[in-house]
Order: structure tokens, then sequence, then C-alpha cells
């Protein structure tokens, strides 16, 4: 059950998708992210549902680990749907007590459904088909006019590529731990809320000690590998805009301009 | 042959938890020369591994000196090439590798000495050919067993270009296989040229170095090739240390009238000495 987090989880490849520049993915997810919002009918949201689809096709990520960061949500999507079907006004299709689910709530419910899923879909895709490293590269990069102002950009960008080094490291050891406790009569699973929590404790306490004496061991092993901090330092790969970047957002350019006109032709 | 790293009447002492002196190392005189495969071995707890962080300037001496290609290791204007001169290993795999892809931990060492990006690419596609890591490239480190990582470790110093490897204990979290590995990599890299101190209190591991150096409670106990040291089993028991099986079991039968040559510390020679 630990190990289901897709977040942060790089999918090796060399798709085209892969090869595109961060910079230019976080900014079409950025700009899908505003398409998403913008989108308000069938047609709208079939493009956006197309446009999507083209990205999958073409990231070369085995559907079911796309499908795999949608999983932990549908309690969400569960809520957000029932929320909808219930609350909207409009032409009554069924009655269940004091429930009224409405012909317009049911639109509403699956238009959030969509954008939910697409939200989670082009996040998730953006941080399979793009290293960890690679990614926070790009924030870095993106981040660094605000240096000016006393933003540490360099630092955040380290802090986010140690995190998610250590993510899966972390959960491999919160699982032993578990085991561990188990093995000695901890119970994780039964009683009420507050028990639960309260039978946290015998976790947390070993897993805090244990990442406080690795990030001391790492700090240690970084000095050793001559890091002092962003100054002077040189990239592998260093972050270059192609012709295929530049295609790329145009390409999402056009496509969330046509989102916004569907929208604004169907008002 | 050229001395590399020299520590003179060298000391380390700090302030205990509770307000007490402890007294680490003293007085270490030791000079290691460039080529060479060195073995520190040492019981838990006597300084080995505080030695070892001496020899890069992650730790400073408190007393005597600790010299790097004639560069006192306590100078700020040397540290970072000494760091480069001098690569570390470390026992946990886990907690020295920083990046989420292997050829991007590489990199690291390079990026941070601000090596030119073509250049890093050559270096990082050396450093784990040496290692017998090169299809690995593209794998997560999480992915990957105990004694790989370990060898990314090492290719991630080698990407610096260093005149010598210190090892800090690099077997000691691994299995058989694992240590079996780490230990043919640096055997490899030792025939290469690369100088190689090795830390461990494996004694089958420190059989293959060239120069034994024992030290207990912070000194300098014995040193010698392993025959030497290792033929001395009494004087290494009473210092709480485990000799190679082999020359255990060759002391014993000597101990009962066997006549058994005392150079006797693999088990090869163990075997060829009992069946002609």
């Amino acid at each position: 059950m630990l190990t289901d987090i897709t977040l942060g989880q790089y999918f090796p490849g060399n798709s085209i998708i892969h090869r595109l520049d961060p910079r230019i993915k976080i900014f079409i997810t950025l700009l899908f992210f505003g398409g998403i919002f913008l989108a308000g009918n069938y047609s709208s949201y079939g493009l956006l549902i197309l446009f999507s689809g083209f990205i999958i096709s073409k990231a070369g990520v085995p559907i079911k680990h796309i499908a795999r960061s949608i999983k932990p949500l549908w309690l969400l999507i569960l809520l957000t749907v029932s929320v909808h079907i219930f609350s909207t006004p409009g032409t009554v299709i069924l009655n269940i007590g004091p429930l009224t689910a409405t012909m317009e709530g049911l639109q509403q419910a699956l238009f959030m459904t969509v954008r939910l899923v697409l939200l989670i879909i082009i996040a998730s895709i953006l941080t399979l088909t793009t290293s960890p490293l690679v990614l926070t590269d790009g924030v870095e990069h993106l981040l660094s006019p605000f240096r000016r102002i006393g933003l540490p950009a360099h630092e955040i960008a380290m802090m986010m590529t140690i995190a998610l080094r250590f993510i899966p490291t972390l959960l491999e050891e919160t699982d032993r731990i578990m085991k561990a406790q188990t093995a000695r009569g901890a119970d994780f699973i039964h009683g009420n809320i507050l028990q639960r929590v309260k039978n946290m404790v015998p976790l947390l306490v070993p897993l805090f000690i244990s990442a406080f004496r690795r990030a001391d061991e790492l700090a240690v092993a970084m000095e050793a590998r001559c890091y002092r901090g962003g100054e002077n330092r040189t990239r592998m790969k260093e972050l270059k805009y192609h012709m295929r970047d530049w295609l790329a957002f145009v390409v999402a350019l056009i496509v969330i301009a046509c989102v916004g006109g569907l929208r604004w032709v169907a008002n | 042959m050229e001395e590399l790293i020299k520590t003179v009447n060298l000391g380390h002492s700090y302030v205990g938890p509770d307000g007490e002196i402890v007294t680490a190392l003293k007085d270490i005189t030791l000079t290691i020369h460039s080529g060479e495969f060195v073995a520190i071995i040492g019981t838990n707890g006597s300084g080995k591994s505080t030695l070892a962080k001496h020899f890069n300037g992650l730790l400073q001496p408190t007393a005597g000196q600790c010299l790097v290609n004639g560069h006192p290791t306590d100078s700020e204007t040397y540290l970072w090439q000494i760091r480069q001169t001098v690569g570390m290993v470390f026992q946990n795999p886990d907690n020295q590798l920083v990046a989420a892809v292997v050829e991007e931990d590489v990199a690291f060492g390079p990026e941070n000495l601000g090596v030119e990006p073509s250049e890093i690419v050559r270096r990082v596609d050396e450093a784990l050919q040496l290692v017998d890591m090169t299809e690995y490239r593209l794998h997560p480190p999480h992915r990957l067993s105990g004694g790989q990582k370990q060898r990314i470790a090492i290719a991630g110093m080698l990407a610096m270009r260093p005149k010598c490897l210190v090892l800090d204990e690099p077997t000691a979290m691994l299995d058989p296989v694992g240590r079996k590995e780490v230990l043919k990599t640096v055997q490899n890299l030792n025939e290469k040229g690369m100088t190689i101190v090795y830390i461990t209190h494996a004694m089958e591991e420190a059989v293959y170095a060239h120069r034994v150096v024992v030290v207990n409670q912070g000194s300098l106990a014995l040193q010698g090739t392993p025959v030497e040291v290792f033929s001395q089993v009494e004087r290494l028991k009473t210092l709480g240390l485990d000799v190679p099986v082999a020359a255990d079991v060759a002391w014993r039968l000597r101990e009962k009238g066997l006549s058994l040559p005392d150079t006797i510390i693999t088990n090869k020679e163990l075997a060829e000495a009992l069946c002609p």
C-alpha cells in the first residue's frame, strides 16, 4: 500500500515528452491547468481529453502507471460527484429521500470528474516523464529571477531533489519499522481513530530518528563530494530550448486558445 | 614512491556529552604512498573511522598535522583541492546518493567542481565503466542492490578524478554477494593505479591489501604486510580483533603440534599447506 504513490516516481524513457525542456513542460502544465478551468462545455472538455490522450500516447509511459496516480483520489472524486449531482438545481430525474438528483447536476458531476482526472493525469505525466533532478533544475531556472529579492532558488531546488530522492527510501523504512513493531505486538489497524493515532507513535519516533541520522550522513557525504552551494556549480545537462520545445509550446497554446474559443462560442 | 597522505603525531579529541574530554586519536604518524592499498583495521570505537575522516578534511586534527600532497588539511585554501584528491565512500550506500537517477548522481561531484558539461558526460561514462555499472545509468538508485549502490557511490567519487579513495567500511551493510562486488571493484581500481585506503573489520578483506594498519584505542598498534600482521594471532586476539579464519585454523593446528608455516592467511594457502 505504501509503494502506491507515483508522484515523484520518474519513469525513465526517451520519448518526445521525456526530451522536452522541463521549463516548457512546466509552462504547458500550467497552461493546461488554465485550460481545464476555462473549459465549460462538452466540446471544450472533449478537446482537452483528446489533447491529453495525444500527450499520453506520445509519452511512452504505460497507461497503468498513469492510472495508478488516480487511484488514491477516487474517494475525493466520489464525494465531488455526489455533492454535484444532488446540490445542483434543475430538471429532477431522481428522488432519494430528501435528496434530489438533477440532469444539470449529473452534467456538472461529469465535468468535475473530468476536471479532476485531467488535472491529476497531466500533473503525473509531468513527474513521470521528467526526472526529479531535471524537474527541480527547471524550477530553479524559473525561480532564479526572484533571487534578486532574496529567494534562495538553488537551495529550494536542492531540498526538493533530496526530498524526492528519499521518498522511496523512507517509505521502505516505514514499511520495515511497521513490520518490526507489528512483530512485537503493535497494532496499526484496529481501534478508533484516537487509539490509532496513539499507536503511530512507535512508528514515528524511530522513523524521525533515522531520518535525522540519514540527513546528517548525507550532509557529510555531500561535503566530501565538494558540495558548497549553488555558486560556480555547473550542470551535466544544461537546459537549452530546442525547436521542439517552441513547437510544443505553440501547439499547447493553440489547443488551449481553442478550448477558450469553444467556450466563448457556446455562450 | 610518492607520499600522498601523511599524518604527523595526529591527535583528535572532542568534548563529550558530559563535558569530559574524549581522546579519539593520539599520536598517529602514518604515511600512505601513491598506488598503495592500505587496510585499516580495528574494533568498534577504535578510532579508525575518525582517522579516515581526517584524510579529506572532514575532521581537523586537534594535535599534530595531516598533510595531503604536502598541503595541511586544516587550511581553507586547499580544502576543496584536498577533497577532490581524496575521495571518500561511506558505510551506508543509501545515505550518500543524492540524485534519483544513477548518472545524475555520478555527475554530482564534477558539477560541484564546476566542470564543463561535455567533460562531465565523459567523466560519468568513464566512472560508470570503471565500476562496471554502465547499463544501469538511467536506473533509480532505490531499485539497485546494496553492492550496486555502493559501486555507484564509488563511481560518484571517481568522476571527481581523485588520486586516492578512502572507503569507510563500505561492505558492512552488504550481503556476501555485494561484499565481493565491492571488493573486486576496489581491487580493480588499485590495479589501475588508484591509491586505496580500506577501513574494515572484516579481516578476510584486509588480507588483499598491501599493508595492514591496526588501530587500537586511538593509537597505531601494529602495521605491516598482511602476512606480518595476521601471523601475530595472539597479539591480535588480545587487541580484541579476529584473524582470518585460515590464519586462526593454522595457528590452532600449530598449537596442537602440526608443523605449518606461520605465513598462512588465506583459505587457499591453508588448503595447499594441508594437502600439498
